[in-house]
Parts: structure tokens; sequence; C-alpha cells
């Protein structure tokens, strides 16, 4: 079946069914993934998928429907269905589909047509291999939630009525590791993985191991520590978390509904002067690079936060024409979901200065290694997660903590950062290099 | 007009085959996945149906329905699993995904045929008006009716979002063992969001409810009193002043509180953590693990609640299990595998989110027995603390027992009396020692309103979590305010 011909044709379906716009977005790919432990393979997935998303606009109203199921009767009934559905939204002039034609492509390195020839036997074995320099790192990592390795090839396509056809392929990659290290009755889990779109630019499975070991060894003997205030130091594993939440603060719907810590603050400092903010989707080899968004609108790199300077908030087709704004190429979705507005490559952009530069300049704070929970609220910008990591004392990491907790409010937080790292790791489409904050609660005994 | 076209599968729970997938095929396709010398074999088919809508600023946004399609193959060889799945039912593919499976099993090609017989699942509720049957128009009309409550509940409600949905999965489970059962499961939710508004303070509440239910669910539970829950919720924050910061006791409110045990002891008890030793609960059998007022139950049979089901996703009976019993440890919640491999029972918790995914095993309706202590003699009990009475989630780290849940209502305790209430924050706590923390427990057990889900290995369950009134001695809160 051309798939790209059967977008079209499904377009079409809709169309004479009574539609006045319609959309398709389409999605296929096979995925690999194995789990080793203890030098064994554990699971072995291997298998490959496609769905079909349509959304149909009758006069004002829309409606949308999915399936798996491409047979050419059941996806011709499902257009008509789909057609009748729209009856039961309700009418708004912001419906419809971003009002652009088709345009030039841009090119983005997306494919390493190396991952589809790599025999299985080695992807076993880059598993394996990370999970055993995790256990040769140190003695004290006696067992193993597993290592694992997985690959993804995919392609989606979107076909509308206003004649845009694009279509897209990626692949990505990534090796994880997981061991727990032990010391008496306690036990403590690391974690690391690397994740790319080449195979060449993954860190080595030896790297992802003794990462994950030290991250786990380093934890014994954890303690509660009091009660106090202190500044805060977000590894650039964890500090992601953060700029998720400000993503999600700048969208525009929850932004004009009065739903963001962050509304009324275009051309407002928002954060420090050292925090510039990026989205870029056109980055080469960028997990979160797209050539074109959710509903066929071209993408284009935007500085969102400037210096502390908020440049922008994010609008999709719909939000843009009620707000009176231009979408900004941020819709993403996958086949069985309605477009929403979501990150590219979305970072905070790094400094020269290096990781223990941040830590040499604390006497007394918190490295923060691990969080858990997700005590965030947009509306009001409050933060309050678990965490665990390393207690600085005299500039060094002094012992570790557990079983405590960080809070305050997200604007203090964004205007309270007064360092930033050069350690910024491209492994999913929020990133970060890690950053400081000079004052948060800790929350202990 | 949201009925979709397709192989008429619903029947096939009382025939006893189905034309989706006829049985010879499945033996088929069962010899296959144990060519190489694989231990077991199964099929899992499964075809879902959902339908959904928003509601948005007054207006019905959209209307959505989607239908998915696909068989899972698993083969098992010693702790080995070998998983494929396919989403084209056509015998070519499906006999692909038995080859891939099956690849995991390393011995040489042995003809083995596999019959497999019809088994009734148990059928633990009716759902009396099935979504499938009832229009988007008259869907949408209890959404509507949700929005008006909670608008009509206070001036300072500005902004209200209500979201509808349902789904009817049908699956079809074959393995190896002889097993052949279909079974047909119905589940529904809907959830409310308001934005009170009062100067230049705004604050959101949220509130849902749902199970495994027809529309009569909304009989039982108005549409509108779902929605006032919401809009008080957003109401009362405006009020919050900062969640203290320390350590101190906390009074659990029932039904969502429940997460509390869901975190610190439900994933140690999951049978894959245990047979790895990764668990703090590993090898405690017969121990006591928690103080003896705590009696911990999974019950996958509760009619009508959202974790419920008539069987697992290998097959096997949904059943109701003690856990621990006036603090000692009884069981854990097991799938195949590791009852296997661990020569225990099985307990009907191998659980998956769908045809993609490997079942493992999970929770059901994991609550605490009620005690016996009046809950408003808890609140009196406390000098100073905090009192928890909604919550967003929590997060467990199995190895250290740490974990975290997330209030998003709750107010002081002063003098024994309830006080101002707090803004949201995490409440953080080591799983074994918060077991032995628990001083009193009330007499009013309740399970959550049945919107909850639960999050695994990157696969999505729905759940139900309960609990009385509970006092925990010393938790630390994780507020801003110091003193």
């Amino acid at each position: 079946m051309d798939y790209l011909d059967f977008a079209q044709e499904t377009v079409s379906s809709a169309m004479r069914a009574g539609a006045h716009e319609a959309e398709v977005f389409m999605q296929t790919g096979s995925e690999f993934s194995v789990d080793i432990r203890m030098g064994d393979i554990e699971t072995l997935t291997q298998a490959s998928y496609k769905g079909l998303g349509l959304r149909v606009f009758v006069g004002n109203r829309v409606a949308f429907a999915s399936t798996t199921d491409f047979h050419p009767d059941v996806v011709e009934e499902m257009a008509s269905d789909t057609v009748e559905l729209a009856q039961v939204a309700s009418e708004d002039a912001a419906n419809g589909l971003p009002a652009v034609g088709p345009g030039p492509l841009p090119h983005i390195d997306l494919v390493d047509p190396n991952i589809q020839h790599l025999p299985a036997e080695d992807k076993i074995d880059m598993a394996r291999d990370a999970e055993r320099a995790a256990f040769d790192f140190d003695t004290r990592i006696t067992n193993s939630h597993g290592a694992g390795f997985g690959s993804h090839t995919s392609a989606r396509i979107i076909a509308n009525s206003n004649g845009i056809l694009y279509s897209n392929a990626t692949t990505e990659c990534g090796i994880s590791c997981t061991p727990i290290a032990e010391q008496g009755p306690e036990k403590q889990v690391g974690s690391y993985w690397t994740a790319k779109r080449f195979l060449k630019d993954l860190e080595s499975p030896m790297f992802v191991g003794e990462e994950a070991a030290l991250r786990a060894v380093r934890k014994l003997g954890a303690r509660k520590v009091q009660t106090q205030k202190v500044p805060v130091i977000f590894d650039w594993n964890v500090g992601s978390m953060l700029w998720g939440s400000v993503f999600s603060a700048l969208e525009g719907e929850a932004v004009h509904r009065g739903m963001s810590f962050l509304k009324d603050m275009i051309g407002k400092k928002i954060a420090s002067d050292l925090v510039t903010l990026t989205d870029d989707p056109l980055r080469p080899w960028g997990l979160g690079s797209m050539p074109f968004d959710g509903e066929g609108v071209l993408t284009k790199r935007k500085t969102v936060v400037d210096k502390g300077v908020l440049n922008l908030y994010f609008y999709d087709a719909r939000t843009a024409r009620k707000y009176g704004q231009e979408p900004t190429g941020n819709a993403r979705r996958s086949y069985g979901s309605i477009p929403s507005v979501g990150p590219a490559n979305f970072y905070l952009e790094p400094s020269a200065i290096s990781v223990d530069n941040l830590v040499g300049e604390v006497s007394e704070g918190f490295y923060v290694m691990d969080t858990m929970g997700r005590g965030i609220n947009i509306v009001t910008g409050d933060f309050s997660v678990g965490a665990s990591g390393m207690w600085i004392s005299g500039g060094e990491f002094a012992f570790p903590v557990q079983e405590v907790t960080i809070a305050g409010n997200m604007l203090d937080m964004l205007h309270n950062i007064d360092a930033v790292a050069n350690d910024i790791k491209f492994i999913s489409s929020v990133v970060t290099p890690t950053f400081r904050i000079s004052e948060m609660t800790v929350s202990g005994r | 007009m949201e009925e979709l076209s397709g192989p008429p599968f619903a029947s096939a729970r009382e025939e006893g085959d189905s034309p989706l997938l006829p049985k010879a095929d499945i033996e088929k396709l069962l010899s296959v996945a144990l060519e190489r010398g694989g231990e077991f074999a199964e099929i899992f088919i499964q075809r879902s149906k959902s339908a959904s809508i928003p509601l948005e600023e007054q207006k019905i946004r959209s209307a959505a329905m989607r239908i998915s399609m696909g068989v899972g193959v698993r083969v098992i060889c010693g702790e080995k699993t070998g998983y494929a799945y396919s989403d084209n039912l056509g015998m070519e593919s499906l006999t692909e995904a038995a080859r891939v499976a099956a690849h995991i099993a390393h011995s040489t090609s042995v003809e083995r045929p596999v019959r497999v017989n019809a088994r009734l699942a148990p059928d633990y509720y009716a759902v009396e008006v099935n979504p499938e049957e009832v229009s988007a128009k008259d869907k949408s009309r209890i959404l509507t009716q949700a929005n008006d409550a909670a608008f009509a509940y206070d001036p300072r409600i500005k902004e209200v979002d209500v979201y509808y949905a349902d789904a009817t999965d049908e699956t079809i489970i074959a393995n190896s063992e002889g097993l052949w059962v279909a079974d047909k499961e119905t589940i529904l939710r809907m959830m409310v969001r308001c934005l009170a508004v009062e100067g230049a303070i705004s604050r959101s509440g949220s509130y849902g409810g749902g199970g495994r239910i027809g529309i009569e669910y909304f009989n039982k539970v108005s549409p509108e009193e779902i929605a006032r829950e919401a809009a008080r919720m957003a109401v009362v924050q405006l009020k919050a002043v900062p969640a203290p910061a320390g350590t101190m006791p906390v009074v659990i409110h029932n039904a969502w509180g429940g997460v509390l045990f869901h975190e610190a002891v439900g994933h140690g008890l999951e049978a894959d953590f245990i047979r790895k030793a990764q668990s703090v609960y590993a090898g405690r059998i017969g121990q006591k693990v928690a103080s003896e007022l705590c009696t911990i139950v999974d019950d996958a049979t509760i009619p009508n609640a959202r974790g419920s089901y008539n069987i697992d996703d290998e097959g096997t009976p949904g059943e109701r299990k003690v856990l621990i019993e006036k603090g000692v440890l009884k069981g854990y919640m097991t799938d195949k595998l590791n009852a296997r491999l661990m020569n225990l029972p099985l307990s009907g918790n191998g659980r998956r989110e769908s045809y993609h995914d490997v079942p493992i095993p999970r929770m059901s309706c994991f609550f605490m027995e009620a005690g016996e202590s009046n809950p408003e003699e808890i609140i009196r009990s406390v000098d100073r603390g905090v009192y928890a009475k909604n919550f967003s989630g929590g997060q467990v780290d199995i190895a250290s027992g740490n974990f975290v849940f997330t209030i998003t209502e709750g107010y002081m305790i002063e003098g024994g009396k309830l006080g101002a209430p707090i803004r949201g924050a995490s409440l953080v706590g080591n799983g074994p020692d918060v077991l032995t923390k628990i001083t009193m427990v009330g007499s009013d057990l309740k399970l959550d309103p049945g919107i909850g889900s639960c999050g695994k290995g990157g696969q999505s369950v729905p759940t139900t979590v309960g609990m009385p009134t509970v006092k925990v001695s010393e938790m630390t809160v994780g507020g801003t305010a110091t003193e």
C-alpha cells in the first residue's frame, strides 16, 4: 500500500462525505528493544505498527477519529462517521486547518540507515556491555534493574484539503542501565541513559554502565538533612523537569485563559540574565526535530526567552486564530490524538563554566541528582518535589542525601538562577545544562 | 453512529470462538511460537474502541472516536521472554510475529501441536447502559450539566474544563497450556477542572469520577456533584497559605489517600521486584512489616471499581488477596512468569496496557481495611500537623523504599482542630518506616472516585486506591514555610 496515496484518498473520502476541510496524520514504524538483566536476555520485543488519525471540519465544528485498521472499507466508513460526529461539537470560528498551502520542506538530517542494518546480536551486546561495566565499576553493585538497548524507525505523513502532503522519516536509538548498589540492608538505584538519532553519536555502553553505577554507589549512606533554605543545584539529568513545566506555562491557551503563572509577561523579565531558552525544531540530529508540525505548519527556530526576557508564547492553528497570533509550528501529536502545543528541541543555552565551578562556589547547599513526584502547579507556579542527591559543604560533595523535598515558587526560582554550566546533553526534546538556584526550601528533619 | 464496522467480535465471549481469529489459526500460531523450544506461548488479541469529548470555555470543543486492533505473541523460555505484535491480523503477519517472538529460544525445531479449549471468564459486574449505544450528543449533555454546575457553584469560578472518555476493550487470550478465554470490559471517566479567581489570585481545583461501568454511573454520582467538588477545591485554595516545611504528624483523609499505600508498599509487593530482590519487602513473608493496625488487600473483584477486572491480561481470573494482615506480610502479587519462577500461586495480577506490551505484575484495587477510630478523633489527637485531603499522585523508588505523594488540598491542624488551607506540596517518606508509624486507623474506608491510572515500565493501567482516614505519627512535609 502506498501510504501517501492512502492518506490523500482518505482526505478525499472525508470531503466527499461532506467535510469542508479534512486532514490525515499517519504514523508507521518499527521498534526493537532488548532488556538484559544479570547478563541474560530478559525481554526482547520486535514489532511494527501503523495508525491513522483523521480530523474533519464541518462549518466551524470539528471531530476526530483514529484507527490502526487500514482496510479501505473501514476507513471510508470512518470518514463519513467522523463527518457526522462533528455535529456534536459547538461552533467555534477558531476551528480550521492552518491557513497555509504547501511550501518547501527544510531538510534535517534525522535518519541513520545503519540502525536498520545493525544485527540484533550487536544490539544485545551493547546492553550486555553496559550492565557488565556497571558491575565491574564497584563491588557494591550487587544487583540490577537491568540494562537495555532500543531502536526505533518511523515515518509520519500529513495530508490535508489545502493541498499539503508532507512526510518525513526518523530513526532513534538508545542505551540505558539501572544498577543497584548495596551496603548492609541499604539498597540504592542509579540510572543513566543515552539516546540519539545516529548510532555513532551514542555514548559508549561502558560509559553508560559506569555512570549509572557511580550514581548508585554515590547514594549509599544517604540521610535526611535539617529543614533549611540553601542554594540548590539541578544536575542536567533532572533539571529538564523545570523547563518542561516552563514550556507548559508558555502555552498560549493556558496563558490567555489565566491558567499560567507566566501570563501577561511578553517583553518582561521572567528569569535572571543567565536564562536564554531556545526552541529549535530544525536542529540536525535533534530528538525533537521536525520539518513540519502536527498540522503541517513549517517549523522555525525561536529564541523564547532572551537573557531573562520573554519573547513569545506558543500557538497551534486554533489558538493562534483565537488570540490573533501566528502559529508557532509547535503542534505536536500522535496519530491517535488531536494536535496540542508541545516542545520541539527546547533547551536552556549552556555557558562556558564547568559544573565544578557551580559546586565550588557553594558553602552549604544541595546538589539534586534525582527527583520524585510531580508537585508542580502551572497556575500558581508552586513547585514541591521529592529529591535525592549530594550535600555540598565548603564547595565539595560532603555526603549523600535522601527523603527530602525541595520547594519554591517557579517564578522566584527562575529569577534566582545564579549560575549555568556547560554540560548540556541532547538526549531528549527538553534538555538543560546543570544550573544553580540561589535559594530554595529543603525540607527534611 | 459511533459504531465502527468490523468483525462481530462481541459474541465471542458466549460462543467460544471468534471469526476475527478462529481457534484453528490460534492453535497454528501457538505451534509456530513453540517451534524453537519455548516453554510457554501465548496469543493476546485485542480490539479497543474509545470515545472522548472535551468541553472548554462553555463549548464542546470536539468529539473523537478511536479504534485499535492488534495481536501480541509472547514466548517464554526460562527467564527469557520474546515478544512481538502486529496490527495486521492476516495469518502471514501473525506467523511472522510468532517466529520473531520464538527467536529467544534456541532448541532445534520440534513439531508441538497445541489444542485450546474455551473457558468462560468470570463476570464480576454488569454494565447496564453500554456507552457504545449512547449517542455522542447525549454524552455531551452530561458535560454541559457538569459545566453549568461548576459555574453556578461560586461567582469566582471563571474557567471550567470538562473531559469525558469511555472505552470498550474486547480481548481473547489463548496459550500453550490449552487456555482460550474471551472477555469484554467497559470503562469510563469524567474529569472537571476549575479556575477560581479573586483579585490577582488564581487557583485551580480538579476532581472526577468513573469506573468499569456504563452510563448509569451518572445516576449514582451526578455530573453536578463531581463539578461542585472541583469548584469547591479551587475556591478553598484562594485562601491557602504556604505549606509548612519539616517533619510533623500527618492525618490522611480516606479514599484518594490510599495513594500513600500504593506507593509505600503496593509496588514493593509486585512479584517481579521480589524475585529480583529489588524490593525492600523481598524475603519477608511471615514477618511484621507494618503496624498491627494495617490490613492491606488487593481485590480485582469489587463491582464497577476502575481497578477491577474479570480476568487479568494473561487470562487468570481477578481475585481478592489479603497481602498484609494486622501488620504481617502474607503474600505477593504475581503474574504467570514470576509465579512459575518463584513457585508462588497465581494471583491474577498480570496486566498490560495493550497488545504492544508484555504483561507484568500490577495492582488492581489496592486498599487498606477499615480500623476502629472515629475520623474526627484522629484529627483531635494532633496538636500541630497537616491534614491531607486530596492528592494528585505519587511515585516510589523500589530499591530504597523512598516515596512521595502530592497533596492538592490540605489544611493545617492546630490544637486538634482544622486550620487554614495550605498550598499544594509533596510529602516524602520511606515505605517500611512509614508503615510502622501508622498510629490510628479510621472506620471510614472508602475507595477513590475512579479516575486513577498507574505507570510502571512505561505502561499505564487503570487502578483503584482506597483507605480509611489514617494518622502517620511523623512524615516530612515539603512546603516552603519554615519556622
